[in-house]
């Protein structure tokens, strides 16, 4: 707690050498951990991010259901799109529309929101992306497993953001 | 020639002499640390309080609030914990760090009750504004959520009052040295928390330059501001904040260490170089937030989410072995030698600020650091990205963490500052394991729900009466009333706290401190054994060398597992 004294500056012991050896080699190994998966991993956080405006999304929104619309389950399209392009978006408190994808194909899935920030999680797979108004994010996703997912909002977004919820189905 | 240069040497500041210390006290820097203090432990009291409403919602079995005042008492009950208590008792041990322990004078006490005010004022109206319904927008605001004008005026008169705070908490430690109130080096804890307050200061210049944009723009003056923008800009105030929290905490650490088993730093050069990696690299964990925002690439996430290959991270590693260590060798001094052990079996497990201390560093570090390091991976991030893992992360390193050393080190505050005899010494020894305790359970609660996928502040994860269905998994119930069992009993500990606290303030003897300790008598030393090993070698922390072996073991496995699940999941680029 008081002064140290005069002179302080004194070589490490033993033991405190050798923690900070394998400290220094555990905290390199950890950054390294990332590139590493980046190169070879199959799952990297996507990095594709194009400006654009709520009224522009909306619009290709509405051109991409109009395209593929395969039907409508409580008042929300149901859009069911070859591997490439595909678009979500969020809105309070509403993911819109509900995609149905094929189990094994790659899909550049963009998500934008047209008014506040929202959160793109689907469950109970557990991937999480942040969704941005002005930013169109493209998320490229090969579904691994087929099923019902949920797709929830995980950013809190008003009074109702506990209901924003819609599904994401993936077929065989 | 130095002194007289200096203008400021005109004023008058009165002292008194702790018979304890042996330190000179300005009473001005005494009464605001009382000021601070008793402001931060207010706002502790209603965050509580809030915190108590939270978790009885998170509960599903009860889920208590409705929506609307779930979501209201969230935003007050983060910024009451993670701004007001927190920076409110930091100035307090600012002002002792700076003023007390230098034997020095606090330059200006009357821009420091300035800062005070502002401080009061700034949280004050935030609290107002948001209990009445017009700011629910959590503590992040993210921008286009709109919060009434005062909400963002609230914050930053209270960073202004803080940043004033800061100055003066610099300038005493100048004029201290340029009056020749200490000599040498800083002691080490000073330094640790003239870290603090380095980190503290380009800090809080991040939330200006966050909210004050924010302020216009919700006057309607400025007609638009970037989301993203708005992010890393908030989170670069966000983040650090906390990392204020985590130098101050270690400051106290090396405090607490030192008052309770008479710890003296093994080498002040490492612990001292640990401190400057905090302050090089700490402030790059805000990109920690952006890991899955659309605009940032790859290079720009991994450089600032390891900060620079995780060189803070070793800081904080380099304290979690001299801290220990310096405890161990101080006992080991006393004639604790047989074994690995012995030295913490026979240790002050009833003095609470020793109990304290190990608590948090423990919760600290086992549950908040490694986990916070494992959500802070960029790949790992989408798994964990706002789910409850991450209130279960920093529920551990700022609750459990910083808040129960700061507990402990109040209550030495009391007869060295206060000078009121501690009451309740019962309940004082017990205080740390019950609020430790509850504390572990909420954050294991958090944490196992957000490895599920829970999303945090979210009312109603069961989707009651969302329109289309989400079946989560049964475990989720049991994690989360493990949370809310573990919130009763943090809040039963908080509330021992705050008795203790005000018991003693109000009703304890007024006298001067007698001793250091509180609880335990200094004991006699036991009788060197034959098997004690015998000199240099019987006092080297080998204890602590293989508990931190431990630690590093569990870290790996807890990392590495999360790679594995991730490797599990859909192919996503």
């Amino acid at each position: 707690m008081l002064a140290p004294p005069r002179i302080w500056w004194k070589p490490l012991d033993r033991l405190e050498r050798s923690w900070l050896t394998i400290a220094f080699v555990w905290c390199i190994f950890l950054t390294a951990m990332m590139p590493i998966w980046f190169f070879l991993g199959r799952q990297n956080v996507p990095a594709t991010t194009y400006r654009v405006s709520p009224e522009e999304y909306q619009q290709r929104v509405a051109d991409f259901i109009e395209q593929y619309q395969v039907g409508t389950e409580k008042g929300v399209p149901v859009v069911a799109p070859p591997p490439g392009d595909v678009f979500l978006l969020a809105r309070q408190w509403q993911w819109y529309p509900i995609l149905q994808l094929k189990k094994g194909q790659t899909y550049r899935l963009h998500v934008s929101s047209i008014d506040i920030q929202h959160g793109f999680s689907i469950q109970p797979l557990n991937l999480n992306f942040m969704v941005l108004p002005g930013y169109d994010y493209v998320i490229t996703l090969t579904p691994t497993q087929s099923g019902e997912f949920s797709l929830v909002c995980n950013e809190y977004c008003g009074i109702a953001h506990h209901l924003m919820v819609s599904k994401l189905i993936v077929t065989d | 020639m130095a002194a007289e240069a200096i203008p400021w040497s005109e004023e008058k500041a009165v002292f008194r002499t702790c018979p304890v210390t042996g330190l000179k006290v300005d009473l001005a820097a005494e009464r605001l640390i009382i000021a601070n203090a008793v402001a931060a432990v207010v706002f502790l009291l209603i965050g509580g309080i809030f915190a108590l409403l939270l978790a009885l919602t998170r509960w599903q079995v009860i889920h208590l609030l409705p929506p609307d005042w779930f979501y209201r008492i969230l935003t007050a009950h983060g910024i009451d914990m993670l701004v007001a208590w927190i920076v409110f008792f930091e100035i307090a041990g600012l002002y002792f760090g700076g003023a007390v322990m230098l034997n020095a004078r606090l330059v200006r006490p009357s821009l420091a009750w300035l800062a005070f005010a502002l401080m009061i004022v700034g949280s004050v109206l935030i609290n107002v504004i948001v209990l009445m319904g017009k700011a629910d927008v959590m503590f992040t605001a993210y921008v286009p959520l709109k919060a009434h004008p005062v909400f963002y005026l609230g914050y930053i008169l209270f960073a202004v009052g803080a940043l004033l705070a800061l100055g003066l908490f610099f300038a005493t430690i100048v004029v201290a040295k340029a009056e020749k109130r200490y000599e040498g080096s800083l002691p080490l804890v000073v330094y640790g928390l003239v870290t603090a307050a380095i980190i503290a200061a380009y800090t809080l210049l991040s939330g200006a330059l966050a909210l004050v944009p924010a302020f216009f723009w919700s006057l309607g003056l400025l007609p638009n501001y970037d989301p993203g923008f708005y992010r890393n800009l908030f989170w670069s105030f966000g983040h650090p904040a906390q990392q204020i929290n985590l130098a101050a905490m270690v400051a106290i650490w090396y405090a607490l260490a030192a008052i309770t088993t008479g710890a003296t730093p093994l080498n002040e050069k490492l612990s001292r170089f640990a401190f400057i990696l905090y302050i090089l690299f700490i402030n790059l964990g805000s990109a920690h937030h952006l890991l899955v925002d659309p605009g940032p690439g790859f290079a720009w996430k991994v450089t600032n989410t390891s900060y620079a290959m995780y060189l803070a991270v070793l800081g904080s590693m380099i304290h979690a072995f001299s801290v220990p260590a310096a405890m161990e060798v101080a006992l080991r001094r006393q004639g604790y030698r047989r074994g690995l052990l012995e030295w913490l079996r026979k240790a002050p497990w009833r003095e609470p600020g020793f109990s304290a201390l190990v608590i948090s560093i423990v919760i600290f570090g086992w549950i908040g650091g490694v986990t916070g390091v494992t959500i802070g991976t960029e790949q790992i991030n989408m798994l964990a990205h706002n789910t409850l893992r991450v209130p279960g992360h920093f529920h551990a390193t700022v609750v459990a963490g910083t808040t129960l050393a700061f507990m402990g080190l109040t209550y030495y505050l009391i007869p060295l500052i206060f000078r009121r005899e501690l009451k309740l010494k019962r309940w004082a020894t017990w205080q740390p394991y019950i609020f430790g305790l509850g504390m572990a359970l909420v954050s294991i609660g958090f944490i196992a729900a957000g490895i599920q996928g829970v999303a945090r502040r979210h009312w109603d994860i069961t989707f009651a009466q969302a329109p289309f269905p989400a079946t989560i998994p049964g475990t989720v119930h049991l994690a989360l009333a493990v949370l809310g069992i573990g919130a009763l009993i943090a809040v039963v500990g908080g509330a021992m706290f705050l008795i203790i606290v005000l018991v003693s303030v109000f009703t304890g003897k007024r006298q001067e401190a007698r001793g250091l300790l509180l609880v335990v008598t200094p004991s006699s030393p036991p009788e060197p054994s034959t098997s004690a090993e015998e000199g240099e070698e019987g006092l080297r922390p080998k204890g602590t060398f293989v508990l931190v072996l431990a630690f590093l073991t569990f870290f790996a496995a807890y990392y590495l597992s999360n790679w594995w699940l991730l490797g599990r999941t859909w192919f996503v680029r």
